[in-house]
């Protein structure tokens, strides 16, 4: 009994180390890849490097292209971060909070938006964003990308406020507070764990978005960190070192925002996936 | 809800009443800024892919040309686009078939929590959190000829170089390989948080009474964790459909055209080639297969949780 246990439970510690290895390998060969020589890649592109060449990921720290693609990124993930909790919390709340006539059809109307993908509306995006004349600026993707999120972020928010306990608002409204102050001074401060999880779902769904900022963005003055990747994996065709120490540089950010806000990703994600 | 419409007040007083507690105002105030942004950057768009769709248009000036269906004509008779719906369907079945079954193989295996479960977790997930764009660039280095990982297994086993991304054959799978690394562990974690949710005592019960630990899965906790296995199957088909991100880094639609999936056909038909009213007819088909996709699960889904 105990020792047909044992065996079982190395099988199964085995098998979750191959998948692990199978999963780490490629991340592995890239961090290390970046520390080698390009000729020694060529022999080498699994194991350490013989000399630890540190050269490579210096260039690109001193790359002032490399900071001001990370500092797109940022901006424009914050930028849709602010305005989506803002306008989504805006609106949930008052689909919770009040009833009125048309509440329910114009909230369906806003759930419509959770059944289709990006892409189904980018040319006309792209035309929109230009003729505004918001091509290669920010706001040409923080506006589209707010405008996506907001289905699942109300859908969210909403079901989360309507948890809420109603007395708070009753005895708030005797004292005279109205709606829009009670909104700003309770709802808000109480709902800090769904404004995180769909915070940092915004974040990162942002953070590495391509396909709008490929469309929207072409000068590289305004390019996010995807596209200063590809531009630059183009430019360093032979040169993978390189690239690699780039992909590393950009990955390790995400990594350790993951690792801190774990709790809220995985929130966010589930939480999206059973009720989207 | 004491503040919610009182009948016994006439319209007037009603009327008044909402004025003075600030309801108007903050239904003027709270919902016009998510609805004109939704309104403006999500229905219309959708609504004007319908409508360019009917026109050969360069996206310069007003839509005049009128073609009718000539467009989705084009598309439906483009070999590439025949390719292009093939792969999303070759996604989508290895997503059922081995991505789906081997995150609840690993979903059953590690949904305890002990700090190595905890550990294997973590690792499994991480690819997810990547940017698809990284997640494609560090595979296209894996399988390069000259440098990557593959190259190096193959040089140690005697064979020559192979050109996996450039091979008509293997370029597409290797694409689904890629795939399934990157999403297994979001399935994954959506399993385990449904079998952390399976009464214990209901799993006691049936160990009492003699099940073996395949019967324990296969009558207590795949019954129990249905609802979960149906939404990971249709963000596998929904995101079958949008893959896009990966496939720029890696092949970039070829070789010869043989990896497009329907984004990068239309981002490849459409827009780099500011074929505007074509591409809007790409998007309107992917618009139809992300609703009939969405309408078939709730339909299913909502008989299961009835049942």
């Amino acid at each position: 009994m105990t020792r047909g246990h044992l065996a079982r439970n190395l099988l199964r510690l085995a098998f979750l180390c191959i998948v692990a290895s199978f999963v780490l390998a490629p991340m592995l060969a890239t961090v290390l890849g970046g520390f080698k020589t390009n000729a020694e890649i060529r022999t080498n592109a699994l194991g350490l490097p013989a000399i630890w060449n540190t050269q490579f990921y210096g260039s690109i720290l001193s790359d002032p292209a490399f900071w001001r693609y990370l500092g797109n990124s940022l901006v424009i993930s914050i930028g849709s971060v602010v305005l989506t909790l803002i306008t989504g919390a805006a609106a949930a709340y008052v689909f919770a909070q009040i009833r009125f006539f048309g509440s329910r059809m114009l909230f369906s109307y806003v759930l419509l938006g959770l059944m289709f993908p990006f892409a189904t509306a980018i040319l006309p995006l792209f035309i929109k964003v230009r003729d505004m004349g918001l091509l290669d600026t920010w706001w040409a993707v923080i506006l589209p990308q707010t405008a996506f999120s907001l289905s699942l972020a109300i859908l969210l928010f909403r079901t989360f406020f309507a948890q809420l306990p109603r007395e708070l608002f009753e005895a708030a409204y005797i004292d005279g507070c109205g709606y829009v102050r009670f909104f700003w001074r309770f709802t808000l401060p109480l709902s800090a764990p769904i404004l995180a999880t769909v915070g940092t779902f915004v974040f990162v769904q942002s953070w590495n978005n391509f396909l709008l900022p490929l469309v929207v963005l072409n000068s590289r003055e305004v390019f996010t960190w995807p596209l200063g990747m590809m531009q630059f994996r183009g430019e360093y065709v032979t040169q993978w070192n390189l690239t690699l120490a780039f992909v590393t540089l950009t990955i390790l950010p995400a990594i350790v925002f993951f690792l801190a806000a774990q709790k809220y990703i995985v929130a966010g994600l589930t939480g999206g996936a059973v009720k989207g | 809800m004491t503040h919610a419409a009182d009948p016994r007040l006439s319209a007037r007083a009603r009327l008044r009443r909402a004025l003075s507690n600030g309801r108007v105002t903050a239904v003027l105030i709270l919902l016009p800024p998510a609805l004109i942004l939704f309104t403006l950057f999500v229905m219309l768009p959708l609504g004007e892919s319908a409508w360019f769709s009917f026109f050969n248009w360069n996206g310069y000036g007003a839509p005049e040309d009128f073609v009718g269906l000539d467009n989705y004509e084009r598309i439906l008779g483009h070999s590439v686009f025949h390719t292009a719906a093939g792969n999303t369907l070759k996604i989508v079945a290895i997503s059922l078939v081995v991505q789906m079954p081997l995150a609840l193989f690993l979903a059953l295996l590690i949904y305890r929590k002990t700090p190595t479960n905890a550990l294997f977790r973590l690792v499994f997930f991480l690819p997810y959190i990547l940017a698809e764009v990284a997640a494609g660039l560090i595979w296209s280095f894996v399988f390069d000829g000259n440098y990557g990982v593959t190259a190096s297994i193959a040089q140690g086993l005697g064979f020559e170089n192979v050109f996996i991304l450039s091979d008509p054959d293997w370029a597409f799978a290797a694409i689904m390989t890629v795939i399934v690394w990157k999403y297994f562990g979001f399935h994954m974690m959506i399993y385990i948080a449904a079998l952390q949710s399976v009464p214990e005592d209901q799993i006691e019960a049936a160990r009492i009474e003699g099940a073996r630990r395949t019967q324990v899965v296969r009558y207590v906790q795949i019954p129990h964790i249905r609802p979960a296995i149906a939404v990971s199957a249709f963000f596998a088909i929904i995101g079958a459909l949008q893959v896009f991100d990966v496939i720029i880094p890696l092949t970039n639609g070829g070789p010869s055209n043989q990896t497009h999936t329907i984004v990068t056909y239309l981002y490849t038909f459409g827009l780099t080639r500011l074929n505007i009213g074509f591409g809007s007819a790409v998007g309107v088909i992917l618009f139809v297969g992300a609703v009939t996709v969405a309408i078939f699960y709730q339909r299913i889904f909502m008989k299961r949780t009835e049942a």
